[in-house]
């Protein structure tokens, strides 16, 4: 039993956060790999690590039997926690009503329990940006790892973005009764100007409340869902706008260029003409499943392949988020099939790691094995991309974290049955 | 202009099949046959089947020789349950729907099947949907792009009918579903049940009918046949074993059930389609004799998927079920091989196995085996060339034959782009002028 061997070598650890890990491959996402190397880990954080670094005396020794160790992959865009169930809407949290709720937190609605957090883990994800949805605005992001007993020690950065959908004109609609439908072109270029309007109408009133509240007196009262704001108008905080196709994506930049806000694209199908101009702005992008259908009939079979090396080929940054709760363990195959179609591996591993903790603002603690930064470590016999490798071991802030999960106990559990 | 005429002109001239007829040696290959294990060698084509496999083929005089360049060629992928190439999917109006049948709304243009064929697949059993404890008639199409709705199917298949049990079937049946006024039984699993054995209870009684008629008939008698009856004449097939059943189902309790009314009416469960729970029962499906497709990781998107595993295939495997993994999906039907390999991630199987989860395994559950999923001479020459190993995520598909015909070739695909384009914008011109045309001056549509 594959997972068997694990499960006896964490019970080994005490539950602390300082050991060494020797003979093992060590790969650092921004340098080159070492081989046959050690590296040792104190009080939570990477201390040392080289093929000449000695194991301290006293310190607790883990034999790494030449497998390869990598920092835990980091999911840009996900729900879990949020959602449970998908068909069961009491079991979900992730879409508040209303237009504009600045004010929201999806930290709070993260349940530490959910079987999807061990489920993900089990595939090598040590960190996910976890985002609210819902009408423009849809409330702040936080970016938590994947263990803890509450989601405030789960937490990295409660607010570390604040998630807003770009208006689209889409004519397609769904009816529970009557399934798929289309509404009049006329009707929802309508609707997407008005969503417009409403948008620069939010961000004005946002900045009138600045003002007002900058002259202070008796006169000013607090308004909850314009205060949320204000570290946006700041540039303290980025707008992580929702854009998949090239009208969005250009909207989102005039958008930006219009309200001098600092945003990160998210989402993104189709950049077109926009691709350099993201570039030449340096917006960062979060790319969503490569393994999707191409948006148009007539498109190429392979665009959705292609996109996240084509970004790369025009100098944009970008890290992949999964943008879902069941599929969310597969990041790292979402990376991987963008690599036979023009992505260097290398890229799209930073994708996953450390590219992802730089436009989050998180790369001074997590996404790469530096000295100093938060042991946030897999073990894996093989390249952690391919579904064929197994990750073998996990440490979250230098903490063995378990690998058990529903999945696994429910394969023990009938492997048994006679 | 019919969008999907539009659609197929673009890409039916580019990838036109490579012509029948002629050898074709396709050489310096690592051959993955699935069944008779791995080798460096040369496969010979001849009459659109396998002639010859292994590590010296002399290549006929005329043969059109491929160089693989050392590249992986496996048997085409059969995907078990898909909804691609069809202009319906569900006639869930009735709790039983098998008057109706997919072969009557086959839809060859779909480009869900190009898309399919860029991704390895060279055979689908199409199926109707889950909305009905009975559903209609399934097909099993060949992905041979540019033919005709009759030129896709796979001649000689057995023909199959689809069950769904569950969450689906009886979700007409409560208000939740926001249809309240169009309610319809059943509500339950145990309504599911009663549709089907109502179902097979009539059958019975009608194949006694026809039955009684035959035998009369034969010894001469002058009577009146029976009337035909279109919904459970599939079902009278189904009792005589001349109909596959194909059941949707997740659940442990409800796989059981249907077991046990297949065994108390005296017919087969041919396959068990997503078996979420198809590892807690393995044992019973075993002793059936029930084949099972399942999906790689699918799980939680329903209260019934959230004991599903991604260890349910190796895990049914092990236990003795002849498993195959399928997409019911247009995009994941693009990388049924990255879905293989995630059962040597989960559960432990070797590539070969893995592999035969998406080809020889779908072949036997469809009783096509003798002409598809493993590269064996006399087989259909239904190949995939890929770069890399099949099962590494970052293997690409280069090259796809059918019946010795290539369907698909990524250097073509990538060299017409431009050609296609062109065409694009030139019918779009044209539809522009054409609508400009069609409205007078003054802006009023003639009436």
């Amino acid at each position: 039993m594959r997972f068997g061997l694990f499960f006896l070598a964490m019970a080994a650890f005490a539950a602390d956060d300082s050991f060494v890990l020797r003979n093992v491959t060590i790969h650092p996402v921004t340098a080159a790999a070492i081989p046959n190397a050690t590296l040792v880990v104190a009080g939570g954080k990477i201390a040392d690590f080289g093929a000449k670094v000695a194991a301290p005396k006293g310190a607790k020794v883990i034999d790494g039997k030449g497998m390869h160790v990598y920092p835990g992959l980091i999911d840009s865009a996900s729900n879990i926690g949020m959602s449970e169930i998908g068909s069961v809407r009491e079991s979900g949290d992730v879409t508040e009503l209303g237009d504009f709720n600045p004010q929201l937190r999806s930290v709070v609605a993260i349940n530490p329990s959910s079987e999807h957090i061990p489920v993900t883990r089990g595939n090598g994800i040590t960190s996910s940006l976890i985002f609210p949805g819902g009408g423009i605005i849809g409330g702040q992001a936080a970016l938590v790892h994947l263990d803890g007993w509450t989601w405030e020690e789960m937490a990295i950065e409660r607010n570390v973005t604040m998630q807003m959908r770009m208006p689209t004109i889409s004519t397609t609609t769904f009816n529970p009764a009557f399934g798929a439908g289309r509404r009049p072109f006329a009707e929802t270029k309508r609707r997407y100007e008005e969503r417009l309007k409403l948008m620069s109408d939010f961000f004005e009133q946002t900045r009138a409340y600045k003002q007002r509240k900058a002259v202070g007196g008796a006169g000013f009262a607090v308004d909850r869902r314009l205060e949320a704001m204000l570290p946006v108008l700041d540039g303290k905080v980025s707008l992580m706008i929702f854009a998949a196709r090239e009208r969005a994506v250009k909207d989102a930049l005039a958008f930006a260029a219009r309200e001098k806000v600092k945003i990160i694209l998210a989402g993104v199908r189709e950049a077109g003409s926009a691709v350099k101009e993201i570039a030449e702005k340096k917006i960062p992008v979060i790319l969503g499943g490569t393994l999707e259908l191409p948006l148009e009939e007539d498109a190429a079979y392979d665009s959705p392949f292609t996109l996240p090396g084509e970004l790369h080929k025009a100098g944009v940054t970008f890290a992949f988020g999964t943008f879902s709760v069941q599929f969310a363990r597969n990041l790292p195959f979402q990376a991987a099939s963008a690599v036979g179609f023009g992505l260097p591996y290398e890229e799209a591993l930073k994708a996953v790691t450390i590219n992802a903790a730089k436009i989050w603002g998180v790369d001074d603690r997590i996404g790469s094995i530096e000295k100093g930064k938060w042991a946030d470590l897999i073990l894996t016999d093989g390249d952690p991309l391919e579904a064929r490798s197994q990750v073998k071991q996990m440490w979250i802030q230098g903490r063995p974290v378990s690998l058990e999960t529903r999945h696994t106990k429910l394969f023990e559990q009938y492997t048994k049955r006679p | 202009m019919d969008r999907r005429k539009f659609i197929g002109g673009l890409l039916l001239a580019p990838v036109a099949a490579m012509a029948a007829g002629g050898d074709i040696v396709i050489r310096n290959a690592k051959i993955l046959t699935v069944t008779k294990g791995s080798l460096d060698g040369s496969i010979l084509i001849r009459n659109g089947k396998i002639a010859e496999v292994g590590p010296n083929v002399t290549a006929p005089a005329g043969a059109r020789v491929i160089d693989a360049g050392g590249q992986f060629v496996m048997p085409g992928i059969i995907d078990c349950h898909s909804h691609i190439a069809t202009e319906a999917v569900n006639e869930g109006s009735v709790s039983v729907s098998s008057m109706t049948g997919i072969e009557d709304t086959v839809n060859p243009e779909d480009i869900g099947i190009y898309r399919a064929l860029a991704g390895g697949v060279t055979t689908a059993n199409i199926l109707h949907g889950s909305a009905n404890a009975i559903g209609g008639k399934n097909v099993v199409i060949k992905m041979r792009w540019g033919k005709d709705a009759p030129e896709i199917l796979l001649d000689g298949a057995m023909p199959g009918i689809k069950f769904a049990l569950g969450e689906n079937p009886k979700r007409r049946g409560g208000s939740d579903s926001g249809i309240a006024t169009r309610l319809r039984y059943p509500a339950t699993r145990m309504g599911v049940e009663d549709v089907i054995r109502e179902a097979f209870t009539d059958a019975r009684a009608y194949k006694a009918t026809l039955d009684d008629y035959k035998a009369r008939a034969a010894k001469g008698e002058r009577v009146i046949p029976p009337r035909r009856d279109l919904k459970l004449e599939p079902l009278v097939e189904v009792l005589e074993g001349k109909r596959f059943v194909h059941a949707h189902c997740y659940r442990a309790d409800e796989i059981l059930m249907l077991l046990r009314v297949a065994d108390e009416f005296g017919f087969k469960i041919r396959t068990l389609q997503h078996v979420l729970e198809g590892y807690k029962v393995a044992k019973e499906i075993k002793e059936h004799g029930a084949g099972a497709s399942t999906f790689s990781d699918w799980w939680s998107y329903k209260v019934e998927a959230y004991d599903a595993i991604p260890y349910n295939a190796a895990l049914m495997h092990k236990k003795g079920v002849l498993v195959s993994l399928n997409s019911d999906d247009a995009e994941m039907m693009r990388h049924l091989n990255q879905e293989a390999a995630k059962s040597v991630r989960y559960g432990g199987l070797t590539d070969d196995e893995a592999l035969a989860l998406i080809t020889i395994n779908p072949a036997k559950q469809l009783a096509i085996d003798s002409r598809v999923g493993s590269i064996e001479v006399g087989k259909d020459a239904d190949l995939v060339i890929y770069d890399k190993h099949p099962l590494s995520n970052y293997a690409k598909v280069q090259k796809v034959f059918i019946d010795g015909e290539m369907y698909f070739e990524r250097d073509k695909d990538m060299s017409d782009r431009a050609v296609r384009e062109a065409r694009r914008k030139q019918l779009m011109e044209k539809q522009k002028a054409a609508a400009t045309a069609a409205r007078p001056a003054g802006g009023r549509r003639p009436q």
